[in-house]
């Protein structure tokens, strides 16, 4: 009797310090992840107004004293009637689908050499390519600004080889951005591919070009095929975080190149249109919720 | 392998790692530049070096960055490792899906949108229990820990999921408690990729600077914010020697600890062929 209540006592402390070891963590996500974004959906539905806070209150008493829940859509309307928020969602998915590929069409062929390299030489590499993705990420963008100026490193080289004669413009231009953002993300999409290859099984190459397969044939018919889900992985890391970019387009963009991240930051810091900006951004999360989904779910599958 | 064939490896890798590395050491050359204009070479100099560690506001927002960092990196330690716990080793629990979900949006969550709804909140929070007071080194810090505490999770995951069970299993079959399971057996096996999440938490939170514009207030400059205004206005040398430094350190730190990473592979790859000989 004893025995069995102390047992008990034990498996009640053990079953509440595993839910203190989930409970941590997850009500620290809920207040400060998942709560946020209700916050923004609710002011989303609000009205501007001059005051602190700057929009109206959800619930509110009317005049004759009854409690009303107000809901205005009218921001979203506003979104979709104004060109100049659409063209900015069509911009920003452009691009960062353009960068996306660009990323895909030169990390792929990294990827696979560091794979098909020896294990020592393919450690360094792997330690190259990370260690680009620990320094600053903004010093990285920074550097690209000393190259693309119109009197930068790459207009100085084309005009000392005699090739141009007055520079020609890329900083502040589209070009810039595309560059800024491959040349960010793309460490992004190699270590997810690399990740996927490593698992690949050699044997199967061999077995391929032993059976009389050309090399663009096996790549095509075995290897391509294999590695679907370290290419998709790798796109949404880079899809995903591209189209909300705001540091790239702001600084290699300037005012010229549109991306919804930018029109968010700018419309909450100079325009304090808290209504619209919350809309604005809650459309750029319904744009990214079925891609993001697809990532965890490429995840989840490649954990088991 | 033909020689063609490894000839096309070698060309590729070449091009990708000069991609990666040519804009960067650029950035550092022009660091040594005096002329004031970036890009024009006026001989060698450490004159920038000098402005820069005069410049009483980039020495107030390296601390408050570095102390951001710290607080930062030891919380996202402890709270991301017990969701990694959490999710490998209890099995199902309700509201694990959410859970899921939660730890692998900040991964991928455009930090515009992170920011502007954690700003959100810390004002819907102050207008209902006058918490927070003000924003600066709190509310960045909290900013910070929401999506490093992801990154650390992801980490501790992988590291727990290629774990066995066995000594866990062994102790407890010896009698000891989940308690001291948990702090004699598994975490001192977690402890390398705890401090590898630590690392990466605190660069992390160094290298922010979306998130931390959003959730700051007033007065509150953390290093990539002020880099951010300087730049914005176009190149200045000053923060070519800043950015040398900051990556220079960074390259220092990742080698360190890639070698050291590397070393304790090999013991242990020793060790085990020693016991498989013996």
């Amino acid at each position: 009797m004893q025995r069995s209540r102390f047992g008990h006592l034990v498996e009640r402390l053990q079953s509440s310090w595993k839910f203190l070891v989930i409970f941590i963590p997850y009500a620290w996500l809920l207040i400060f992840f998942l709560a946020p974004f209700f916050m923004v959906l609710k002011i989303s539905l609000a009205e501007l107004r001059i005051a602190s806070p700057p929009f109206t209150p959800m619930i509110a008493t009317d005049p004759s004293g009854a409690t009303v829940i107000r809901l205005i859509f009218d921001n979203f309307g506003y979104l979709l009637q104004d060109s100049l928020y659409l063209n900015t969602y069509l911009s920003s998915l452009k691009i960062s689908i353009g960068s996306t590929l660009m990323c895909l069409l030169i990390g792929y062929p990294i990827a696979y050499a560091i794979v098909r390299s020896t294990p020592v030489v393919r450690n360094i590499l792997l330690l190259m390519i990370i260690l680009p993705f620990w320094t600053s990420f903004l010093l990285r963008v920074y550097a690209w600004m000393g190259l693309l100026a119109d009197q930068g490193t790459i207009n100085d080289m084309l005009i000392w080889l005699g090739l141009i004669d007055a520079p020609i413009r890329m900083l502040y231009t589209e070009f810039a951005v595309y560059v800024g953002i491959v040349y960010t993300y793309l460490p992004f999409m190699i270590l997810p591919l690399y990740a996927n290859m490593e698992k690949l099984d050699a044997s199967l190459l061999e077995a391929a070009s032993d059976l009389g397969a050309k090399p663009v044939t096996t790549f095509l018919t075995v290897v391509l095929p294999l590695t679907v889900p370290g290419i998709a992985a790798g796109s949404l890391l880079v899809f995903i975080p591209a189209t909300g970019e705001y540091v790239i387009p702001d600084l290699l963009g300037g005012g010229n190149v549109l991306m919804i991240g930018r029109v968010l930051y700018n419309e909450f810091n100079a325009n304090t249109d808290w209504p619209v900006a919350s809309a604005v951004a809650i459309v750029l999360l319904l744009l990214l919720v079925l891609p993001m989904m697809l990532y965890q779910h490429i995840q989840s599958k490649e954990a088991k | 392998m033909g020689p063609k064939r490894s000839r096309f490896m070698f060309s590729v890798l070449c091009f990708g790692l000069a991609f990666l590395y040519v804009p960067m050491v650029l950035l550092v050359f022009y660091s040594f530049n005096h002329s004031k204009i970036v890009p024009i070479w006026g001989g060698f100099s450490l004159r920038w070096y000098k402005v820069l560690f005069q410049s009483e506001d980039v020495w107030a927002a390296a601390i408050l960055s570095f102390k951001i960092a710290f607080v930062n990196a030891t919380f996202a330690v402890m709270l991301g490792t017990l969701a990694a716990l959490a999710l490998v080793r209890f099995g199902r629990f309700r509201g694990r899906t959410l859970f899921t979900g939660m730890i692998t949006a900040p991964l991928v969550m455009p930090e515009v949108i992170t920011g502007l709804s954690l700003l959100l909140l810390f004002i819907g929070l102050q207008g209902l229990i006058g918490w927070p007071a003000e924003r600066g080194f709190t509310t960045i810090t909290i900013a910070h820990i929401t999506f490093s505490m992801a990154y650390v999770a992801v980490i501790i995951q992988s590291r727990l999921s290629g774990m066995h069970m066995d000594l866990e299993e062994a102790a407890q079959d010896l009698g000891a408690r989940p308690i001291r399971v948990l702090f004699d057996v598994t975490l001192p096996r977690l402890a390398p990729g705890m401090l590898a999440g630590w690392l990466l938490a605190f660069t992390l939170s160094l290298d922010d600077l979306v998130i931390a514009s959003f959730t700051t207030g007033p007065g509150s400059n953390t290093l990539p914010i002020l880099i951010f205004s300087r730049i914005r206005l176009g190149l200045r040398p000053d923060i070519n020697a800043l950015a040398t430094i900051i990556i220079v350190a960074i390259t220092i730190g990742v080698i360190l600890f890639g070698w050291i990473m590397l070393r304790q592979q090999r013991q242990r790859e020793r060790e085990i062929q020693q016991a498989a000989l013996n």
